[in-house]
């Protein structure tokens, strides 16, 4: 099955592959756009700009999300900024040197052609989004302004205040308004896909589940895109939203479509601590503050000893007895090195015993430094908001005393495997955005996932859609009675009824918060083999404890979020065993994920590129079985591949 | 800390709806509103009361359905009035940065939906605010397609004028103004999306028509008059001010007289 995995990346020198491919697809005249219908599932900034893009474009589309409002989806949440290869500050930056450093962050395990591709059109987002109206930062000329993320050494980070994904998800969701006003585009807030039909092997439309109703609805179309996102709700614990879920992945890599490293999860380094058992969401304090604030925890023993007891305060600590570990051991990118190293390295810090809470799970992100160099004011402008969010959370002020972070689960650089068109191995079913693998290699950079999700939405699957459906236009609509359809609606109908008929006494959340311990303690920061087959273990028995003891309280027919919870923790098994299993076979460090077997006597992470250069794909084997590793080399033609050097 | 909830519970639209008082303890301070909510949740689904019980004599209606997601204030979801205010009774926050440091211990807490004829109940605390997406539809977006924009540096915008068209920008869209208002009008929601994109060159072309299409659906669907008493900015958990309502109506007059 192996042949499924053709990159079709274009033939020719790296900056012409785009263009290239471009004038080969074939394209699909106006009056046969009328006659196609596409199917967008998730409405953030991948889902919306593409609908919006594709309605356009004259094709029919319905696009769909779980919450209320095409508005609410995650994206929304980002907050410090998005990429892209302007060079406005003069500072040598290039599409070159975004594709390299995009190429690096990830830790050399992204494709050179799609990451190329990203970095040729990230200008372009910039673009579109100004002339949507998006209100960037200005300097006082009235240019836009940037600022700088960590993993780079120019300032290419545009940003709207701390909430540039909210803007940007509204340009992309205003652009949907405006086809949803057109006609072109026919919007289904409160739906969530549940299974995936495919039909002679190609995607042919989805079962979804009315959130309102209850009722299970059946949607045919020629072509279906996946935009949903990540899968870090995994861990329970994550700074994603609380409905951001795996299904509609899951269920398209059941029916199929491999899955591409599913261990690569983002730990972001600067999340506000847990702070007890009751909590259920974490909340992310964004990188742009990594550009001021400056990392650190005490060096005596003694006076971590003294915070823990609230005896001293940290702005006591004088500045000798500080020891700023990025800057001591990455004095080239300092505070600003990628999110993977500076997460690992706070670990190592707390490990060690210098953790600056009460739990030990927290250094600090200090702006006294700052506050003194740039003035009250201008740290207000740049950092205002975050601040005020901070000390909204804690009761406590970054004014007067530093912030309090630790590393939590943000974002899943795996996903759907995608050849260059973004096609999955299914034909006519495409993943865009978090939820395909493509970019981001290992590790993704900050400021990147919204430049990904609208390449990936305005200019990249509007345009290779066209090459599947330009051979489709003759093909009449999907009859959604026919048999493969009818048989979806019953598996999901099968499960919906297996989860009622159980009536245990145990909450969907509480075995959900157990997964997340499982995933955390031995799919986290640092895994290790032993470790990771416990936690395949461990999650097979939590399923089987789910399937005897949940309680999934109401009807279907009826608004029922511990139901929508229950069939998304299901998956969540799944998506977790899946993530064991490729870290198990990835016995390299690399990235996100690091693998204890595998790191140089400092502690820094090793990979392995003779044996791991690859994508792992994996292909469904069926229920309880180990699921089937395909692999993608990688192939550098244009990167020198090195050992990431963040010191020097 | 604990308290006694007095939350609303209703089936379904058709349904007339009721209070049901719980009592919860344990709770941190440092927990938020919805978190505490979900405890509350874990509780009531642990005591094994499921809604089709009810007719069967159970005392509670199962778990209480209510809307959230990002928990971080940015998604505009969660949106229930809390003790006589929309978000609660800390200032200027949504519900989930609402903590519950700012109630005092042993208190009984009022809960209900936003109460507003254009946002009818879907469950509990749960409404529908398709209308505002409606609104939006009829004109709150600049016409632009994908891969028409000139270069992003060939539109100046002095620093002010963007910073202002961010202020508007803030919008969640949560609904609280309308909650708040007691005409039930969404003129703070819609003067947010006008006068944000009509204090920028790129959506000058179209500030007129927009603010005259986006007031007449908003009319249609429902939502009541601005009487300026603005509750609605004391309220908005993103602080938009009542100023940009002016912008509204100077956009909205300008169109007028063109006809």
């Amino acid at each position: 099955m192996a042949d499924k995995l053709i990159s079709k990346i274009p033939e020719g020198p790296l900056a012409e592959k785009w263009t290239k491919r471009k004038s080969e697809i074939h394209l699909v005249s106006p009056n046969n756009k009328r006659k196609l219908e596409i199917i967008v599932v998730g409405t953030g900034l991948g889902g919306a700009s593409a609908a919006a893009s594709l309605g356009e474009l004259g094709y029919n589309v319905k696009v769909f999300c779980i919450s209320d409002s095409p508005r609410r989806a995650h994206s929304i949440a980002a907050q410090g900024g998005i990429n892209a290869a302007k060079n406005y500050q003069n500072d040598n930056d290039s599409i070159y040197r975004l594709f390299y450093d995009t190429i690096k962050g990830g830790d050399y395990r992204a494709r050179e052609a799609n990451v190329y591709r990203l970095a040729e059109v990230s200008a372009a987002i910039i673009d579109q989004c100004v002339a949507q109206g998006i209100p960037f930062a200005r300097e006082y000329g009235g240019y836009l302004a940037n600022r700088s993320f960590g993993g780079v050494q120019v300032s290419r980070t545009f940003y709207a205040r701390g909430q540039t994904g909210q803007q940007l998800l509204l340009g992309a969701y205003a652009s949907l308004n405006k086809e949803i006003a057109a006609g072109s585009v026919k919007s289904y807030p409160r739906h969530e896909m549940l299974d995936l039909v495919v039909v002679n092997g190609e995607a042919k439309g989805i079962i979804a589940r009315n959130l309102v109703t209850g009722k299970l609805e059946r949607f045919g179309a020629h072509a279906v895109i996946i935009a949903t996102g990540g899968y870090g709700n995994t861990y329970f614990l994550s700074t994603n939203a609380m409905n951001s879920n795996g299904s509609a992945a899951l269920q398209c890599y059941k029916k199929g479509a491999y899955f591409a490293n599913p261990c690569f999860a983002q730990i972001h380094p600067t999340c506000i601590p847990v702070h007890g058992d009751q909590q259920c969401k974490l909340t992310l304090m964004s990188e742009s503050l990594r550009n001021d604030g400056r990392i650190w925890v005490p060096k005596k023993l003694e006076d971590v000893e003294k915070l823990r007891k609230h005896q001293i305060k940290a702005s006591q600590i004088a500045e000798e007895d500080r020891d700023y570990y990025l800057e001591r051991r990455y004095p080239a990118f300092g505070n600003l090195v990628p999110r993977d190293v500076a997460s690992r390295a706070a670990k190592e810090r707390c490990d060690a015993g210098y953790g600056v809470n009460e739990t030990g799970l927290a250094v600090f992100l200090d702006f006294s430094e700052a506050i003194k160099r740039l003035g009250h004011q201008r740290v207000a402008e740049r950092y205002g908001n975050l601040f005020e969010m901070y000390e909204k959370i804690t009761a406590s002020s970054p004014w007067e005393e530093p912030m309090m972070i630790y590393p939590a689960i943000h974002y899943t650089m795996g996903g759907i495997w995608v050849d260059y068109d973004l096609q999955t191995t299914i034909p006519g079913l495409y993943a865009i955005g978090e939820a395909n693998f493509s970019d981001h290699g290992g590790n993704r950079l900050g400021a990147s996932a919204l430049m990904q999700g609208l390449a990936d939405g305005y200019f990249v699957v509007p345009i290779t859609i066209g090459d599947y459906l330009s051979k489709k236009f003759s093909e009449p609509k999907q009859d959604i009675n026919a048999p493969e359809f009818v048989q979806a609606e019953k598996d999901v109908q099968a499960r919906i009824d297996r989860l009622f008929a159980i009536k245990g006494t145990k909450t969907v959340d509480s075995i959900h918060k157990k997964l997340g311990l499982i995933m955390w303690e031995y799919v986290g920061m640092a895994r290790n083999a032993e470790g990771l087959k416990k936690a395949i273990k461990e999650i097979a028995d939590l399923k089987k404890d789910f399937y005897e003891n949940v309680n999934v309280p109401g009807t279907q027919y009826e608004f029922n979020q511990e139901l929508e919870k229950a069939l998304r923790l299901e998956d969540f098994f799944e998506i977790g065993t899946l993530m064991a299993y490729d870290a198990l076979n990835r016995n390299e460090s690399c990235g996100g994920h690091f693998r204890v077997e595998s790191q140089t006597e400092e502690g820094e992470a090793k990979r392995d590129d003779a044996n791991y250069m690859y994508v792992a794909a994996w292909e469904y084997k069926g229920e309880g079985v180990e699921p089937e590793l395909h692999k993608e080399p990688l192939i550098y033609e244009n990167i020198k591949v090195v050992t990431r050097n963040y010191k020097d | 800390m604990e308290f006694n909830l007095k939350i609303w519970r209703q089936k379904n639209a058709k349904d007339k709806g009721h209070f049901e008082t719980y009592h919860i303890s344990g709770i941190e301070e440092d927990a938020s509103f919805l978190e505490m909510l979900d405890i509350l949740n874990e509780q009531l689904i642990r005591e094994g009361c499921d809604p089709v019980a009810v007719d069967k004599g159970c005392k509670s209606s199962g778990p209480v359905s209510f809307d959230h997601d990002c928990r971080e204030g940015i998604c505009g979801a969660c949106s229930l009035y809390i003790d006589g205010r929309a978000h609660g009774p800390d200032d200027h926050v949504t519900t989930c940065q609402l903590f519950m440091r700012h109630f005092k211990n042993g208190a009984t807490i009022t809960v209900e939906p936003w109460r507003s004829a254009a946002f009818p109940v879907i469950k509990d605390l749960v409404v529908d605010r398709g209308a505002f997406d409606k609104i939006l539809q009829a004109g709150g977006f600049i016409s632009v397609r994908t891969g028409s924009a000139q270069d992003a540096n060939n539109i100046l915008i002095s620093h002010d004028r963007a910073e202002e068209s961010m202020d508007a920008a803030a919008c969640v869209g949560c609904g609280a103004c309308v909650a708040t208002c007691k005409n039930g009008s969404a003129m703070l929601f819609v003067a947010a999306r006008v006068s944000s994109l009509a204090l920028l060159p790129q959506g000058k072309l179209e500030a007129q028509k927009r603010a005259k299409n986006m007031v007449a659906k908003m009319d249609e669907l429902g939502f009541g008059n601005c009487t300026n008493t603005r509750a609605c900015e004391m309220e908005c958990p993103k602080g938009i001010s009542v100023a940009h309502i002016a912008r509204l109506n100077r956009e909205f007059l300008k169109a007028k007289f063109s006809e």
